[in-house]
């Protein structure tokens, strides 16, 4: 027996253990020192779903629940399965077709695979979910899945809360370390966006484990590096959301803003802009159709006059001299200026409407005749103080009380956008005059309240809280508080909590000032207007602004004693602020006194937001969208019916101006007639509802 | 053939040793393939028994090889050594019949359908008939297997499955013949031939990794080192410089010249990018012949995705593993094959290094004990076969999984008693249990 190789055994013996070690020796490279393969296999298998929490719910005064969570349903679809399905009777439930249906499949298959689901219809309107669900057994593949949306049960405020909108990538980059991903929602606007942090809550993670084609198997390590979801945390606003709803109601048909605030606390009762939007509008699946609308829309539904439009206070601005002239003891309440209709020491007379009668006898009377040249005196006083040395020092120190009042700088409301508006700087007159060569007399109309100065009906409620409270303010805001207020929350309510102590009057000075505006109440300009059961203290103003007719101002606090409530209102381009702005300021301080209306008042309401002071040019620009549209959809159909007929064009169509409302909204005059016809077609402008409209137009 | 059969020498006991790693080895793959295709909302006891899936199925195989391992323990070992000729023409044949009746599975013509959804390999048969006609043939009493003569017999033996299987397109079974080799180093087949063959490998996996241009310089610093070193015997001998610069030339030959031939036009284009992969560097395919004479497929980047989620599996098991059925790999099917050919990324996820370790330790003891086993044998044949069977499962085992850890080029040959396969673990069963029956009758010289 051949036995003499033996020693090769050895050999191949050796050469099998040298083998296995080279495997080994790999194994330990692989599976103890490269820490990179854990990792790769996590990226692989280990999918990270966000759970989004319910955002918080924001509350109002009485806490009325004004934005809050709905529940919707959206249809998702996972391709693969739907193979035998009844595709004929899947479309009629839906009224779609099936080219539609294929286009549908197709778009999920390429979007997100055919094993995967994705939405096939987004947001179900409650018919459409209500016969899906009878049905959804019938078709396997496809399956309702819910979906949290923003709802705000009263349609109104939308300017102070604000809506969500996803995210973009200048929003991502901006917010690194916040967490947000790509598709998420954020607040764009609001107290949405304001309390954004608090509203949203803590996202929560949950981890599942996905094979080779992205499905998900189910959940990774039984849940055990899941982090639970923290639904956002609620608001308790000031709103009054009926009062807000008047306010809103109210300024139907005008252009302008209303602002209510509680002068005790500093608390927002009531925030209205207009032309407005119904906010829920902007939730839901025609969010971008609403929005591209409105913010295209001439009128600007989107641009929350309260705190971003910038008016002339106009005489509304007269008791905030008298008080600066007090405060700088360079007047007192007896002091009197002798008026015979205009002042005139400045060359060009600033004229007056009242003359003579010693109407500017004393302080009080100044403010209830509301005497230009009573006021552009005391300016004049405060600018030329000898104590400065030359006007320019004056002014500076009188823009610094207007700083001081709220004028000119942000208030810091709990909104995002508030603008600062204007008192002018010195270096703007410097520019206007070349030079600081310019003295009182050249600025004189800013003491009553014309010239370059600009206050938001904000800044302007504010003052009535000053004068209403003798002195100080809070700063407004609109949320009272949060829930389950923590440390970290100190940053959003504190500033709102300081007295800001703004002039060092004796209170009975200030009583002067308030009697005063309560004298316009009483037989001044405001005399045709009550308050049932409250005696209250206002200002009018009647605004000359570069822009067209007067814009009325109305600011207002009641009661007279006791002050509840301090009140803004500009209705632009209208006329007298008595007139057009009082009432609302009246109206609205009724509502919130008495918690309801008079039979009166009520009718009042009702005549009132019927009122149309729309500028026309704006309604002209409607005008033409529409019949542009109209014209567009008759050729549509001539090309649809292939109709020979003679087709009458409406003339009004074809009218090619040039103009652009927003430059000149003022260009009316010329085209009344055309106006009058525009009116009637489309009497309610911004409540813009398309389906209406279609109707309205395709009738001849 | 005129034995006789010895009753004082009666036969022996079986090696239990290798019946029970068999069949721990059995277990732990049908263990491994319940692993691969676990769902966890499914009952395990009825998949187990519905015959639908892969593990399953392969209990079914096994219930099947205990029959046939029984058969074998009952037949008489002349059985194997009488018909071992006839049983390797049979395979012949079959690899044959193969090129008529094949079926294409997984882009390879050699599957005889059985009906039934079962398919036979001949190839894989082929292995066992191989051991037997080569034991056979060692074991006759005119060979001399030190005369050049025998040696090539026995090489074209082993090798003519291996070309028939290549014809077949299944690269990775032709391999395996080359297993045979190691059989005919025991038996005395000059060692030179052996190392010749490795520096060669050595030298290809070399042209692979470098440079030309720098291993010429190696090649060519390494000739003048040895010459330095020789230098003493040159002078008395000159013909050892001219074997010097003749290795030399040679070897710049094959790294210049026959390499790129090799990959360029021999092998196709997927073929080539696994192996170029393996080393990791991209293989230009608009070089292959295959490639340029079908130019309607695209150039496509070379696609490691196999080895890289095999590693990525094995590699994320860390020292101890993920644990029974948690590998995240496994249970998301990122391993292609993994119930065949990537069979052990699911032990080497679920049980880490020491899991793996165990495992390759009882293959290393179940080598180590057929080795011992081929020693204690009177026979030749019998040795000669049992080194076969060693070599087959070594060369299966080795290769297996340095492919699934990223040391080999891909090629599809399944690991031995673990892979999901019915001819795989029947021919696996018949080799091992042909041995234990030849080794209880160790004492019987048998030819």
């Amino acid at each position: 027996m051949s036995t003499y190789n033996q020693s090769r055994s050895r050999v191949i013996q050796i050469v099998f253990v040298i083998v296995f070690i080279v495997i080994i020796g790999q194994l330990i490279n692989l599976q103890i020192f490269s820490s990179k393969y854990r990792i790769m296999a996590d990226n692989n298998a280990i999918f990270r779903k966000v759970i989004y929490p319910d955002r918080g719910i924001i509350f109002d005064r009485k806490h009325r629940a004004i934005l809050e969570n709905e529940v919707m349903f959206d249809l998702m679809v996972i391709p693969a399965e739907t193979k035998g399905i009844d595709k004929i009777a899947f479309c009629e439930l839906l009224d779609i077709d099936t080219v539609e249906y294929r286009k549908r499949i197709t778009t999920a298959i390429i979007k997100n695979t055919s094993v995967k689901s994705s939405v096939f219809e987004a947001l179900l309107s409650p018919e459409m979910y209500a016969k899906l669900n009878e049905n959804i057994y019938k078709f396997p593949g496809f399956m309702l899945q819910e979906r949290s949306i923003r709802s705000y049960p009263y349609n109104t405020a939308a300017a102070i809360l604000g809506y969500i909108g996803e995210v973009d990538t200048a929003f991502l980059r901006r917010n690194k370390e916040a967490g947000y991903e790509m598709g998420d929602y954020t607040g764009l606007n609001g107290l949405e966006r304001t309390y954004e942090k608090v509203l949203m809550g803590t996202r929560g993670i949950k981890r599942f484990i996905r094979d080779n084609r992205g499905r998900l198997q189910g959940s990774f390590e039984k849940g055990m590096f899941d982090t639970a979801a923290v639904a956002g945390r609620n608001l308790y606003t000031s709103i009054d959301i009926e009062v807000q709803q008047l306010a809103e109601k109210l300024l139907q048909n005008k252009i302008g803003s209303a602002v209510a605030i509680n002068p005790k606390t500093g608390s927002v009762i009531a925030m209205a802009t207009s032309p407005s939007y119904n906010p829920n509008t902007l939730t839901g699946s025609e969010r971008r159709r609403n929005f591209g609308r409105m913010l295209l829309d001439t009128a600007r539904p989107l641009l929350n006059r309260a705190i971003k439009g910038q008016y002339p206070p106009g005489s509304t601005f007269k008791p905030l001299g008298g008080l600066v002239a007090l405060d700088e003891n360079l007047i007192t309440p007896a002091y009197g200026f002798p008026c015979y209709g205009a002042y005139t020491y400045c060359g060009r007379p600033v004229k007056c409407t009242h003359a003579g009668g010693g109407h500017a006898d004393n302080l009080r009377k100044a403010i209830a005749y509301s005497c230009n040249s009573y006021f552009v005196h005391v300016f004049r006083m405060a600018v030329d103080n000898p104590a400065f040395g030359n006007p320019q020092q004056g002014y500076l120190k009188w823009k610094e009380y207007m700083n001081t009042f709220g004028m000119g700088v942000q208030l810091g409301i709990d909104l995002p956008g508030e603008v600062k508006a204007s008192i002018p700087e010195i270096s703007r007159y410097n520019k206007d005059f070349g030079g600081p060569r310019w003295n009182s007399c050249n600025i004189l109309t800013l003491g009553i309240g014309q010239d370059r100065m600009t206050a938001t009906p904000l800044q302007l409620a504010n003052l009535m809280c000053i004068i209403a409270n003798k002195g100080y303010y809070y700063t407004p805001h609109i949320v009272d508080s949060l829930e389950n207020e923590t440390i970290e929350d100190t940053a959003y309510l504190t500033k709102y909590r300081s007295k800001h102590q703004v002039t060092h009057i004796p209170d009975t000075i200030y009583q002067t000032i308030q009697e005063g505006m309560h004298d316009v109440t009483i037989y001044g300009t405001a005399a045709s207007l009550k308050v049932p059961g409250h005696e209250f203290c206002a200002k009018t103003g009647t605004a000359q602004n570069p822009h067209g007719k007067n814009h009325a101002v109305f600011t207002a606090f009641a009661p007279k004693e006791n002050p509840k409530i301090a009140v803004a209102v500009v209705v632009e381009n209208s006329g007298y602020g008595g007139t057009w702005a009082g009432p609302v300021a009246t109206l609205l301080m009724e509502k919130y006194l008495n918690d309801t209306l008079t039979i009166e008042s009520e009718k009042r309401v009702e005549s009132f937001s019927k009122i149309d002071l729309i500028p026309a040019a704006i309604k002209k620009w409607y005008f033409r969208k529409d019949s542009l549209r109209a014209v567009r959809e008759r050729e549509k159909e001539k090309e649809m019916e292939q109709k020979a007929d003679e087709i009458e064009v409406d003339t009004a169509a074809n009218v090619k101006t040039t103009f652009d409302p927003e430059a000149e909204p003022n260009k009316k005059e010329n085209d009344k007639n055309n106006n009058a016809a525009t009116v009637e077609k489309s009497p309610v402008i911004l409540n813009n509802n398309d389906k209406k409209k279609k109707k309205d137009t395709v009738q001849p | 053939m005129s034995h006789q059969y010895n009753s004082m020498r009666a036969s022996q006991k079986p090696d239990f040793l290798i019946i029970w790693l068999y069949a721990v080895l059995v277990a732990i793959g049908i263990f491994c393939i319940f692993m691969v295709e676990y769902k966890p909302e499914t009952n395990v006891l009825q998949t187990f028994l519905s015959g639908n899936t892969n593990y399953s199925k392969q209990l079914f195989f096994a219930g099947i090889c205990i029959v046939v391992a029984t058969f074998i323990m009952l037949a008489d070992s002349k059985l194997f050594t009488v018909f071992a000729n006839l049983f390797y023409a049979f395979g012949i044949l079959l690899m044959l019949v193969t090129f008529v009746l094949g079926k294409n599975i997984n882009g390879s013509k050699s599957w005889i359908p059985l009906g039934g959804g079962f398919n036979l390999q001949p190839a894989e048969l082929c292995k066992i008939f191989v051991a037997l006609a080569l034991a056979k043939f060692l074991s006759r009493q005119e060979t001399e297997f030190t005369k050049l003569k025998s040696q090539l017999i026995g090489a074209a033996i082993a090798l003519t499955p291996a070309i028939l299987s290549i014809a077949q397109q299944e690269t990775g079974l032709a391999l395996v013949y080359s297993s045979f080799f190691i059989v005919m180093y025991r038996e005395g087949l000059p060692s030179t031939i052996l190392i010749i063959g490795l520096s060669v490998a050595v030298l290809v996996v070399a042209t692979l990794l470098l440079e030309p241009n720098t291993l010429a310089i190696i090649l060519t610093g390494i000739a003048i080192l040895i010459i330095f070193i020789l230098h003493k015997q040159i002078k008395r001998k000159k013909q050892i410089l001219t074997i010097v610069i003749a290795l030399w030339a040679v070897c710049v030959g094959i790294q210049r010249f026959a390499v790129p031939y090799f990959f360029n036009n021999v092998l196709k284009c997927y073929q080539s990018t696994r192996i170029y992969s393996m080393v990791g560097k991209d293989y230009d395919c608009s070089q292959n012949k295959y490639a340029i004479s079908t130019p309607s497929k695209p150039v496509r980047k070379p696609d490691d995705y196999n080895v890289r989620q095999s590693k990525i599996a094995i590699g994320s098991g860390g020292f101890m593993g993920k644990g029974f059925l948690k590998g995240t790999q496994t249970r998301g099917k990122y391993v292609p094959e993994q119930h065949t050919d990537f069979i052990f990324t699911s032990l080497g996820e679920a049980f880490g290094f020491v899991g793996s370790f165990i495992f390759l330790l009882l293959y290393l003891l179940l080598l180590f004990r057929i080795v011992r086993v081929a020693e204690r044998q009177r026979s030749t044949f019998s040795r000669v076969y049992a080194y076969s069977v060693a070599s087959i499962l070594f060369f299966h085992i080795t290769v297996n999984i340095c492919m699934t850890i990223g040391l080999f080029p891909i090629i599809g040959i399944p690991l031995p008693l673990i892979s999901y396969g019915g001819s795989s673990l029947l021919t696996f069963t018949v080799l091992i249990f042909i041995l234990l029956k030849l080794d209880t009758d160790r004492q019987v010289a048998l030819r």
